[in-house]
Formats: structure tokens, sequence, C-alpha cells
């Protein structure tokens, strides 16, 4: 994976830089010993390492702003860090950037039921906004299977979105309001306690933009109240066709069910090998999760289960109780250690029309014997978005570009077939290349046009998301004016 | 003007020399001197997949094609978008381009989300006559910055849509209306929080503080499978045991009951200026106090407030500070929408001056 060139100016400075912002912050809240940042080397996509210029952890808003001035007026490259869980590389540094982590400000700022909203500060975990709620019945929504550690700060950048969307949405739909910083030090309040935008929706515009157009240090949630109670039931059935016909039946009923997952015969074997959940062996298992009262559950259930059984599933497991529900969750929850005790693997993120599932697995199998690597999918079949886990072996020579070029290839095919590259885990700079594949040079000019009004010098995260090619001029440029 | 083509549209804008007013059916009042470029042309649903919840349509497709469409197949836009016809007193057939380009939305926006939140995808043709596309016809979808929301309620002056997809969802078999009598605006702005708070979900919630009856009547809807909305209708009515509490579960008073306060209804055929305000709901009765309005009542729990006053009047110098903005729907003199602080006006300036370098695509409308 190619990295612009460091500024060697910027590198050449780095002891002023350094001196820089260890005057608007704490001693230990700058980090510029080379042992010390090999720290922020990387985020979870491991196979790219860059330690950065020097590290900063601001514990406050003013601290983010003084931290932007100064790189702004130095020309410093900047790179917002949640907790580093990214998959696609979004967090990754540059040899010349400051490395700016968010860690130290996760506080809860505000909770209030009357209007269901929290404000946290944005280094707090998804997981433990919930848990700030959940004691007086509420939750936060978008779940992303990483939420014990990632950051919301992160969880907006990327727009996260996790097992639960098809009824909840994602981080968009259940964000309300930031403060933003832009990178000359600049502090804005965007949305707030209210629904709507009151002029463009610049809250939809910075949610996703993967931390190109400013630092999110706070942000104002969406809370709902904790239904009553949810359960799952498992069903097998022998083809992957009829899986997918049946959640489209399911969904034409008008039942729309909290989550609907999918796994296919490799991605069972793996599991059941690991956590021996007791899932059926057949071509493709479906967990579907609705939610409500016991009643309301009996009645959806039904529902879904009559449906269910005009498609001959050769199996149909309802969870009796809590133990159950469990067991039926336990597969797919350790679906991803399972492969990592097999080997090395990729985790894809594409999303595709859900008509499509049936010819696109097909065709991932045909091309995992062309490449000669196994590959095994979880799926959340409601939304369409595919978990495509290529195993291989990076001890290896050549496997692991091996692996990216099949994983390339699959993300062509969901584009392809009308879906996108991406459906939660973001571009960052694995999937910066590919972009011209699914954008026209025009799509990809109005989505530049909008880093240029936010950062126009290009500094904050500057590699990520368009191919390097594309944002060259804009980063050269940027670059000659400093 | 009326392009009949997407490339038609994009040789038209690529040619205008002076401003053009972007007009869907011209039901939402919006009235700008220039060339009129009517969206009409570009009709017809594209794709609709009942399955995955997806439709794509070009964006001069009538509303009410769509709707006819999804109705069909049981399903429909959750967001419940408002006519504006009776309030702004215009006809014409709303277009579902000018829906997306207002992010008109109506009661369910409390719980299911506004227009914004059931885009997927655009095509548009920026001040430059250049066709941009950006989102898809999928659910989930992070690929690049989200331009969707940036367009969905930029009323045409970034660009004119073309096509535009979203998610549907199932209609609901049934529904019930819980009406509570009496209520003070305070009182009743408590009593939706607790409705909208609890695990019944809540699908609606505004007061009228001059009902049909001239009395106050606090509205919540209940929507879902038969047995589950008896079920919640009674659990969310519990939670008033001792007030005048009623369920109404004829569903063609439910549902016109329910269109009357998304169009607002109790405006229509009457003078002044309409305005909208978006609020933290618990501050809604306080702010309705502020304005003062010859008539008001709230949606959105308290969180929107719809109000009537004497032409003219300067409601934003009423409000004073407060969390959230207002819009001046019927009425002139005034802007339309709330005039933004100094660092996010400026963005909004940066955006048009990219996507409409010439300032013509209904020039001075979002500032």
């Amino acid at each position: 994976m190619q990295m612009p060139k460091p500024d060697s100016h910027v590198l050449s400075r780095k002891d002023l830089i350094v001196a820089r912002l260890k005057e608007v912050l704490p001693e230990d809240a700058v980090i510029s010993d080379e042992a010390e940042t090999r720290a922020y080397e990387c985020d979870a996509l491991t196979a790219y390492k860059c330690p950065p210029l020097a590290a900063v952890l601001p514990s406050s808003t003013q601290e983010v702003s003084a931290v932007l001035k100064i790189c702004h007026e130095l020309g410093v490259p900047v790179v917002p860090r949640g907790s580093g869980t990214s998959l696609a590389g979004g967090a990754l540094p540059t040899a010349d950037c400051v490395l700016l982590g968010v860690a130290r400000m996760n506080d809860v700022i505000e909770t209030d039921y009357d209007n269901r909203f929290i404000r946290v500060q944005t280094g707090r975990t998804n997981l433990s906004v919930t848990g700030a709620v959940e004691e007086d019945g509420f939750f936060y929504a978008p779940d992303p299977s990483s939420q014990l550690a990632c950051a919301i700060a992160g969880n907006i950048a990327m727009n996260s979105g996790g097992a639960h969307c098809l009824k909840y949405g994602v981080t968009t739909n259940n964000l309300m309001g930031v403060t933003i910083v832009q990178m000359d030090g600049t502090v804005m309040e965007i949305g707030g306690k209210h629904l709507d935008a009151g002029g463009y929706d610049l809250l939809g515009l910075i949610c996703g933009s993967e931390g190109q157009l400013g630092v999110v240090t706070e942000a104002t949630l969406r809370i709902l109240p904790k239904p009553e109670g949810a359960r799952p039931v498992l069903m097998g059935f022998d083809s992957n066709e009829v899986a997918g016909a049946c959640v489209a039946d399911i969904i034409k009923a008008g039942v729309l069910p909290v989550a609907i997952e999918f796994m296919d015969r490799p991605c069972i074997e793996a599991t059941e090998a690991f956590a021996k959940a007791g899932y059926p062996m057949c071509e493709a298992l479906l967990i579907i999760e609705v939610e409500g009262s016991a009643a309301e559950i009996d009645e959806q259930l039904g529902l879904i289960l009559q449906i269910a059984r005009r498609h001959n599933p050769v199996e149909l497991r309802e969870a009796k109780d809590a133990d159950e529900a469990g067991r039926i969750w336990l597969g797919r929850k350790s679906a991803f250690g399972a492969m990592g005790q097999i080997n090395d693997y990729m985790c894809l993120d594409g999303t595709i029309p859900v008509s499509e599932l049936p010819y696109v697995l097909r065709r991932i199998g045909e091309m995992s014997k062309e490449y000669g690597l196994d590959v095994a999918n979880v799926f959340h079949a409601g939304d369409g978005n595919m978990h495509p886990l290529i195993l291989f072996d990076a001890n290896k020579e050549g496997d692991l570009e091996l692996c990216e070029a099949f994983g390339a290839d699959i993300l062509r095919l969901c584009v392809e077939v009308g879906g996108c590259l991406t459906g939660e885990h973001g571009v960052g700079i694995e999937k910066r290349d590919l972009m011209v594949d699914q954008f026209a040079s025009a799509d990809l000019e109005a989505q530049m046009a909008v880093k240029d009004v936010f950062d126009p010098a290009w500094l904050l995260n500057p590699a990520k998301v368009f191919p390097l090619a594309v944002s060259e001029s804009r980063r050269s440029v940027a670059l000659a004016a400093e | 003007m009326r392009p009949e083509t997407e490339a038609e549209l994009a040789d038209m804008i690529s040619a205008a020399k002076g401003p053009v007013c972007v007009q869907g059916g011209g039901t939402r009042g919006v009235n700008l001197n220039g060339d009129v470029i009517e969206t009409g042309g570009l009709s017809g649903i594209t794709l609709y997949e009942p399955g995955s919840l997806t439709l794509v349509a070009q964006a001069g497709t009538l509303l009410a094609e769509v709707e006819a469409a999804l109705d069909a197949e049981g399903q429909r836009l959750a967001f419940e978008p408002m006519d504006h016809r009776g309030l702004m007193g215009k006809s014409g057939e709303p277009t579902l381009g000018g829906v997306v380009a207002g992010n008109v939305s109506g009661p369910r926006r409390v719980s299911v989300g506004a227009c914004r939140d059931f885009m997927l995808g655009v095509r548009f043709v920026d001040g430059t006559g250049t066709v941009v596309k950006n989102g898809g016809r999928v659910m989930k979808n992070v690929t690049g910055y989200d331009l969707v929301k940036l367009l969905t309620g930029s009323w045409g002056t970034l660009g004119v849509l073309t096509e535009v997809s979203l998610k549907v969802l199932p209609k609901p078999e049934s529904a019930a209306c819980i009406l509570i009598d009496g209520l003070s605006d305070a009182d009743a702005v408590a009593a939706m929080a607790k409705a909208l708070g609890s695990p019944f979900e809540v699908t609606g919630a505004a007061h009228i503080p001059v009902g049909l009856d001239g009395t106050p009547v606090t509205m919540l809807r209940i929507e879902g499978f038969a047995g589950s909305v008896d079920y919640r209708a009674g659990q969310v009515a519990a939670l008033f045991a001792g007030q005048e509490v009623r369920v109404e579960r004829n569903p063609d008073a439910v549902t016109k009951g329910w269109a009357w306060v998304r169009d607002v209804v109790p405006f229509h055929g009457a003078d002044g200026d309409v305005w909208r305000v978006s609020c933290t709901p618990s501050d809604g009765a306080d702010l309705a106090a502020k304005i003062g309005a010859e008539a008001h009542l709230f949606d959105w729990g308290g969180g929107l407030i719809w109000a009537r006053v004497a032409a003219g009047t300067d409601v934003r110098s009423r409000l004073g500070a407060f969390d959230g903005h207002a819009t001046l729907v019927r009425g002139t003199g005034q802007p339309k929408f709330q005039p933004e602080p100094a660092a996010v006006a400026a963005l909004s300036k940066g955006l048009r001056a990219k996507y409409d370098p010439k300032g013509i695509l209904n020039a001075g409308l979002m500032g």
C-alpha cells in the first residue's frame, strides 16, 4: 500500500513542533519518543504500520483546538484516532503527522431522558455509552462488533453500523449534534438537541467523513428506551438461494426484525469447530431476532416461522429462555475469533442489493477456487452488508498480496451488482484505490470539493479515502502554499 | 424549461447565464426570480424491490405515483412526508424530488427519522451542469463522503436532483391513537416525553392546544401488528391512569387525525405567517409562550412547534437564543431559514461556491 512521501520540511522541524505542542498540552500528553510513538503505528489493519512524528492526547476541546491551530500554522498533517480499531486503516499514521488521540476524552457530559439523548466526549467507547444509561432502561443503538473497544469518535468518522441497523439505523441516524474542531482550530457546534438541520445537513456530511473534515470532540447521541425483551430464532437451509428467498419473504410480509444474520457453510464449520454452539451443518444458516413484549415476540416469531416452513428448512430452532438465546448467538458472535484460530484472515465489508445474494455468493465461491484461498461468509442479510472473511497465511510469501487482490475482486463484484465497496468499515487506506471502480471522476471531485471547503490545506488525515493519484494535485498545491 | 432527460437538464444548466428556479410540483412555496426549470419530465420509478425495501425513482416522479406503487406491496415512505398544499394555498402535484430537496418529513420523524434518514442515493446536476452521483441503492454504505445527506434538504441550491433512491418500510397492519384531554402545553410536553421514553414504540406525539372541540388534546400513536398494538396502546394509556384518556382504534380516524397534524390543517385558510420551530422537545412549551402566536401546535413530542402569527412578526427575535432554529414556511420579509453562526455560514457559503459557482440555483434561498 503506497503512502505519500513524508514532507521532509516537517520531519526536519520535529523538535520545534514538539516544543510548540508542549506549550499547550501537559507534559504527559505529548509523545515524541520513537519507542513510545510505536504504540500508535497502526490500527486494526495491522498489515500496515508507520509510527507518527508525534502523538498527542488532549483532554478537552480547547486542547484539541490549540493542537490543531499549531499544526495548521506549521503545515503539519494530523491523523485523528479514536480507539484504533479501524479495519480499513482509517487511523494509520504517516511519518510526518501528529497523531491526535481522543482516548482521554471519555466523560459523559449530560444525560437527558426527557429528550432522549446523551452527550459524551468522543473518546468514550461505544458500549460504555449504553453502559451509562442502561440502568435507567435506555440504550444506544449502533453496535459495531468492536463495541467494547471502539470509540464514538471513530464511529462518527466511519458512520459505523452493527448487527441491529435494519431497525435502528447506523451512526448517522442516531447522531444529533457534535462539537467539531476545524483544522485551523475553530470550534463549531453542529446540530444539537433538536431533530433536524436548520440549513445544510452538515452533521450528515461530517458523519462518515473519516476524520478528514475536522476533529469531533463531543457528540449528542440519541438514546432509545430498551425494548421489553428480544428473542432469536435459528434456521438452516440447504441452499443460499432458499435462505435469501426466505429473508425477502419475511421482509415482504411486513415483519421488521432487529437483526437478520446469515452464515454460509465454511463459516458454520469454522465456528462450530471453535465455539461448539451446536449449529446444524447446512449450506446457509439464518439467525433472526425480534423485539417486544413476550406476546409481541410470539406474534412476530409465529409469522416468521410460518414463512420459514414454506422454504423447507433443515432446521428450525426457537429459544425458549435466555440460555438458549445465548447459544443461538454464540456461534455468530465467535465467528471472527474462530477464523482467527484457523488462520490469518482479511475481513471485507461490501454491501450488495439483498436480491443479488445468491449470485454473489456463487461468484465468491468460484473466485475462491481461482485464487486458491478459502473464504467464509457472515452477512447482515437484512441490509445486504457482506463480511466475506478471506483466509491467508501472513508468513507465506505473496499470500497477503494474493488475498488483497481477491478482496479487491470481491468488492468490484459488489459494485458491479449495484452495491458498494464498504458498508460500515470505511474506505481508509484499504479501499482508497478502489474508489475509481465505484465513482466517476466527477463524483470524486464533488466529494473532494467538500474537503477543500473544510480543510483547504488538506492536512487532516490526508492520504485516506481518495486514491493518491486523484488527490495528489490538491495535496501538492496545499504543500506548496505552505 | 422542462428537460426530459438528465443530459438535457445538464445542458440547460451549463448554458444558463442567470438565476434558475428549480421546481418539482411547485407545492412547497419556493418562488424565486429566474427561469423556471421544471423537473416533471424526469419521471418514473426506475427500480422497486419490496424484498430489499428499496425504491429508486427519477426526481420528477409524482409522490402519488410512488405512494401508490408502495401501497400495492403493503409498504410506505415511513417518514410520512407532509403535504404543503393546504398550508401554502397551492395546487399542483408534489414530486418525490421536492420531498427530498426539502427533507420533508412528518410526525413519524420523532421515531423512525426524517427523509434524510431514508435516503440511500442521489444523482444530481450541479450548478456547472456536471452530473454527480453519490450513495447508491443499498442500506449500508459508507463509501466516500455522504453527499446524499448534503443534497437532501438543500432545496435545490447545490444541485438539481435527477434520481433518488430510498429505503421504504412495511406498512403496519394496525394503528391506534391514544388521546389525552385537557393538558396544558407544559403538561402535554411532559406527557409526550413519558410516552416516547417508554418501551412501547410510540410513532407520533403531538399536542393541539385548541382541538376540534375547542379544548386541548394530546395525541400518541402506536402502530404494528394488531395484537401488539392492542397491548402497547393499553400500556401507554395506563401510563396516564387517572387522566382523561381515550384510545381510538378506528383506522380511518387514526389516519385522518395524523394527516391533520402532519399537514397542519388547523392553519389552512387562516391569515398570517406560518413558522416552523425545531427545538429541544422539553423547551417547546416555553418557546411557544415566547412566540405568543395566534395559534400553535406541537409535533415531535414538543420538538416541533408550528406557529401562526400576524404577517411580518419577527419570531426569531421573540425566541432569542435557543437550541434549534426557526423557518419561515409561509410569509415574506424575513430570511426563510435561520441565519447561521459565522463559522457555519462560511462553510455553507463555501459549499455553495463549489457546487454552484455561478450562483444561479435557487439563488439566495439558503443564504
